[in-house]
């Protein structure tokens, strides 16, 4: 467990927000990665980015163990399945066929996303969102205990049991599934 | 610190991206790796809430998304992988029948 080092303020907080609009460059640049490009091999390596800058997002707030099943879970399971099917399939670039409108494409895609953005950036101004400033381990006696495995652990096994033995039913139905689905028809 | 609006915005941006992937993109594959991208952004809401309160739901609630997301991919793949066997294609606008 990390001793917190208390550096002054400003440096600190420089620090997290330097981080943050790196990580946050990287999120949207793999995220515009993701739609601009046509193989989807190449959109689910951006997607990865995503899912990677997301942890080390998730880490300047403080969840480690939110950034630790990130990173394992969905950069590593989820998206080694997704190659894994782009790579059984053999899938090439996707073609376009004649219908729709390209312009309605290359006008409404940006302006759904930055208009969402600037929704979003309203919304929070309007409620006073904009002036809380959060992230950054919180510490007790020393240590991180804000979101660290133990704590979510203690929460996760005690407060949400029943909803996580029901996770178990859920995956065994979704693996039941998947063989079923995916099962040649001899 | 950073302020909390900052997460908000990225995460509205980041679902904005999934929408637009999920409305434009052609190939079934892509149209699931936008949905992936539309979660992730929610993920980042429910971190960034729980980071403002202090308060641990938040991580719960997103493990409980990380659970439904990995079954979801799972179950889609395979049904994916179904699709590919009868009709040879990825492209949705191809696959219009319900009928094999």
């Amino acid at each position: 467990m990390l001793k917190a080092k208390s550096q002054t303020p400003v440096t600190d907080s420089m620090l997290a927000l330097v981080l943050f609009f790196i990580f946050a460059a990287l999120c949207v640049g793999g995220a515009i990665n993701l739609l601009v490009q046509k193989h989807p091999i190449n959109s689910a390596l951006s997607l990865i980015v995503v899912m990677g800058s997301l942890a080390l997002i998730y880490l300047l707030l403080g969840a480690e163990f939110v950034a630790a099943v990130q990173v394992i879970v969905y950069a590593g399971a989820v998206m080694v399945l997704f190659v894994f099917v782009i790579m059984l399939l053999n899938a090439g670039e996707e073609e376009r066929l004649p219908h729709g409108s390209r312009v309605a494409t290359i006008l409404g895609v940006p302006a759904l996303i930055i208009g969402l953005g600037i929704a979003a950036a309203v919304v929070t101004h309007l409620t006073g969102l904009d002036r809380i400033g959060i992230g950054g381990p919180t510490v007790m006696n020393g240590a991180n205990v804000f979101g660290n495995p133990q704590a979510v652990g203690h929460l996760l096994f005690r407060d949400y049991l029943l909803p996580f033995e029901v996770t178990s039913v859920l995956i065994l139905v979704a693996i039941m599934g998947a063989v079923v689905l995916a099962r040649r028809e001899d | 610190m950073v302020p909390l609006s900052y997460y908000l915005v990225l995460s509205a941006i980041l679902f904005a991206c999934g929408i637009a992937g999920f409305l434009i993109k052609r190939n079934i594959i892509t149209i699931f790796l936008s949905i992936e991208l539309m979660l992730n952004g929610v993920n980042l809401t429910f971190v960034a809430f729980a980071a403002q309160l202090k308060s641990l739901d938040g991580h719960i609630f997103v493990f409980f998304v990380m659970v439904v997301a990995a079954a979801e991919a799972a179950v889609g793949l395979a049904i994916i992988i179904a699709v590919f066997r009868t009709r040879e294609t990825l492209n949705v606008d191809r696959v219009n029948l319900l009928k094999l």
